[in-house]
């Protein structure tokens, strides 16, 4: 083989006839791998449904004790690095190396900004003794075992949240590595591709997250 | 005719050598045979299990294990046996090998998940293991909160985390899978020429990619009221232990069609094969197995008849539970239907074949016993639940998988087993199936409960019986072990095509070489057509 189609073989894996083909299985793959996902998220949110429906008065309480201007601020900061990504991926198809790094590199920042807001909210939590265990306990809730459950949920949900968002960030930091390599090019890119499938695929489980946790009996004139 | 030059060719078996060929390869053909070794180890490790249950049982007063270990006994024997021999073992091994043979691929999607997968079940394997050496679990395959939340004093993370880790093993089979039969099929292999194993092997991968990671969030749930007291599965602090249940059998049930799916795949090949007919119904076989898959999903509640569901809630899940006898039903008429006027053979995987459908049909319509609201009061927890799930998974999916071992050994390993022996073995496994299994119908109805070692005196002939059943039956199980081992050694020299076969997979030779074809194959006949194939004659090796 020519040696002009070293870097085509390099990225070609043996069992796929072309380069079309294994971006098609790659893509499939992580969207096959987000569907497992919804349904990892899937067991909480049931269990979410089911208790907020029971206990809608202690989950009303408990959810007005997080801070809604922190987690909207989160948010925010968690759709910035959503466009940043799909600028970084824009880069990749057109072959902009610096700008595929200088996006993935905001794109980190912001993932790690919102990680750092978390964990002060987190340690906010363990000063106020609104971690389940024998020390709990919520202010104005009649019952505590269902504001206990409440705040359960909210420790499971975003604790797996922001599991991922771990991952995302060593899968950020992955390409910001391969990408000074000059792995990437327009004509291969697939993993800046799928790892920003899963990088707006958790951003999409927030968007779920933080009203159902942050603004439950907000809304207008209350 | 074979050459000794032919046997000396290149293939994946020889084509590199030592531990690091094996423990770092990529070859889909390579890890099902690392699949195999350990799905077989965790076999006998749940059958000895299942044999001290069966001594334990001989005598009413229950003198050998104290009710403590008898309850490690039956959990780990259902641990072991599900999550770690049945769920992995015909799309880990028979799937692994030859699905992308079957579609005319030189390998799965994702040859390295593939290999991740193995590792993921032999470290959740470890952790079982582990578990069981240092004290055993007692909370039954099941985990029942709160039971296994709260009181049990026994090794529950560790084999939950066991559990957990083998899952993801399981989720990337199905992945792979999954990306496999959408990209990677030869041209001219449309969806409807695939075979029929394709097909169920992709119902499963549904099943597992959609099943599987809910298992592993109630894992995670278990473990957190386990170590943190979160309150969700604990009634005091308003949680529900019943929400622990419909999470569990959400997946779990599913997982029954993960477990027997792939073996009605078996089943189709075989049928067809051996009597030298295309299977009746293609479509609606194909489409039987995406039906089970999708209303395998919506059947869960018939497992909590029991447990404080709204009736109403029963009766639709009863309603739906009778439904998926529908699909079943198709196929075990199909396969039927594919007998009738064929020119049948009663070579080893054949008479396996018959084994399971007769069995299968058993285990199916106890099934609709089970399913119905009324007798389920009855029976539920009792020895005929036993004896029903025993003839889907053993009768059902080991009689397939032994089937299909056979099929293909000599495609896997380049040797035929020897003929005689198998059919004795076949035959064996047959009578000692039904006379362990049968009895319990009985037992249970007459009203024995399940995971109790001592028991009315009355019950002991049938017990008597099942026992002496399992002895038959581990003989039959030990005796293939025995002859598949001899004839990778002493077995004949296999042809490329030793049944007359029509798959893809009979086109390359045995074993197969390292990329399965020596060029890719164009495919231009639908599948099970036989004309013009003949069977190779076996060679004296």
């Amino acid at each position: 083989m020519a040696s002009d189609s070293a870097a085509e073989t390099l990225a070609l894996r043996e069992q796929f006839d072309t380069e079309a083909q294994q971006k098609d299985a790659s893509t499939l793959g992580m969207w096959i791998f987000l569907i497992t996902e919804v349904m990892f998220f899937g067991g909480l949110f049931l269990a979410y449904t089911v208790y907020r429906r029971w206990y809608p008065a202690e989950f009303a309480i408990a959810s007005s004790s997080l801070n809604a201007v922190i987690g909207a601020a989160n948010t925010v900061i968690l759709l910035c690095s959503s466009f940043t990504m799909v600028m970084a991926v824009r880069a990749a198809q057109l072959g902009k190396r610096d700008a595929l790094i200088w996006f993935l590199i905001l794109t980190l920042i912001l993932g790690a900004a919102f990680l750092g807001v978390k964990a002060y909210e987190w340690n906010e939590k363990f000063q106020e003794h609104h971690v389940p265990g024998p020390t709990f306990h919520l202010e104005n809730a009649v019952r505590q075992g269902p504001a206990q459950i409440y705040f359960s949920l909210y420790f499971a949900m975003t604790g797996l949240h922001a599991l991922h968002m771990v991952v995302g960030v060593c899968l950020l930091t992955f390409l910001i590595i391969e990408a000074r390599r000059n792995r990437f090019s327009a004509a291969y890119m697939t993993p800046v591709d799928i790892i920003g499938l899963y990088w707006h695929f958790v951003d999409i489980i927030w968007i779920f997250l933080f009203p159902l946790l942050y603004l439950i009996d907000r809304h207008l004139g209350k | 005719m074979i050459t000794a030059a032919e046997q000396e060719r290149e293939h994946y078996l020889n084509e590199s050598y030592g531990i690091k060929s094996w423990l770092l390869t990529k070859d889909h053909k390579r890890i099902a045979l690392l699949y195999l070794a350990t799905v077989t180890l965790f076999f006998f490790i749940g059958g000895a299990f299942a044999t001290m249950i069966r001594i334990e049982l001989l005598t009413p007063q229950g003198g050998l294990v104290s009710s403590e270990t008898y309850n490690k006994l039956f959990t780990m024997h259902g641990i072991t046996m599900i999550f770690f021999f049945l769920i992995p073992s015909i799309p880990a091994t028979l799937g692994n090998f030859f699905l992308p043979m079957m579609i005319g691929a030189r390998d799965l999607a994702f040859p390295r998940v593939n290999l991740l997968s193995w590792y993921l079940l032999v470290i959740g394997g470890l952790f079982a293991l582990f578990a069981m050496l240092a004290g055993g679990v007692d909370t039954g395959w099941t985990f029942y909160t709160p039971y296994s939340t709260t009181y049990s004093n026994t090794w529950v993370i560790a084999t939950a985390i066991g559990i957990f880790i083998a899952g993801f093993s399981s989720i990337l089979t199905g992945l792979n899978f999954i990306v496999t039969v959408h990209r990677m099929r030869a041209p001219g292999m449309t969806w409807f020429r695939l075979p029929l194993f394709v097909w169920s092997n992709y119902a499963t991968a549904l099943i597992q990619v959609l099943g599987t990671p809910v298992l592993a969030v109630t894992i995670v749930l278990v473990f957190c009221e386990r170590f943190f007291h979160i309150g969700i599965f604990d009634p005091a602090l308003g949680g529900d232990p019943v929400l622990f249940q419909h999470l569990f059998w959400f997946y779990s049930h599913p997982a029954v069609y993960i477990m027997v799916l792939p073996a009605m795949g078996v089943i189709s090949e075989l049928v067809s094969v051996f009597s030298r007919k295309t299977v009746f119904g293609y479509k609606f076989v194909a489409f039987s197995s995406m039906a089970i898959a999708v209303l395998g999903f919506l059947v869960w509640g018939h497992h909590l008849f029991v447990s404080t569901q709204s009736v109403y809630a029963g009766l639709v899940f009863s309603f739906l539970s009778y439904f998926v006898a529908i699909p079943s039903a198709i196929k075990v008429f199909n396969w039927t239907a594919t007998l009738y006027k064929g020119s049948i053979s009663y070579a080893t995987p054949m008479l396996y074949t018959f084994g399971f459908i007769g069995l299968f049909t058993i285990g199916g319509l106890t099934g609709l016993f089970v399913a119905s609201l009324g007798i389920d009061v009855h029976v539920t927890d009792t020895y005929f639940v036993i004896a029903h799930f025993h003839y889907i998974m053993v009768g059902g999916t080991i009689m397939a998988y032994l089937g299909g071992l056979h099929y293909w050994w000599p495609k896997m390993t380049g040797r035929m087993y020897p003929e005689l022996w198998a059919r004795l073995s076949a035959l064996v496994i047959f009578l000692g199936f039904n006379l362990t299994f049968f009895p319990q119908f009985i037992l249970g109805y007459l009203g024995m409960p399940r995971r109790y070692h001592t028991y009315s005196s009355e019950f002991q002939v049938l017990h008597v019986l099942s026992t002496a059943g399992a002895s038959v039956l581990a003989v039959g199980y030990l005796m293939p072990m025995i002859y598949f081992i001899w004839s990778l050694r002493y077995g004949k020299l296999a042809p490329a095509n030793p049944w007359g076969a029509s798959g893809l997979e009979w086109k390359t030779p045995s074993p197969p070489p390292l990329h399965n074809f020596d060029e890719t194959p164009i495919v231009t006949q639908e599948a099970y057509d036989y004309r013009g194939v003949i069977g190779e004659e076996v060679e004296v090796g």
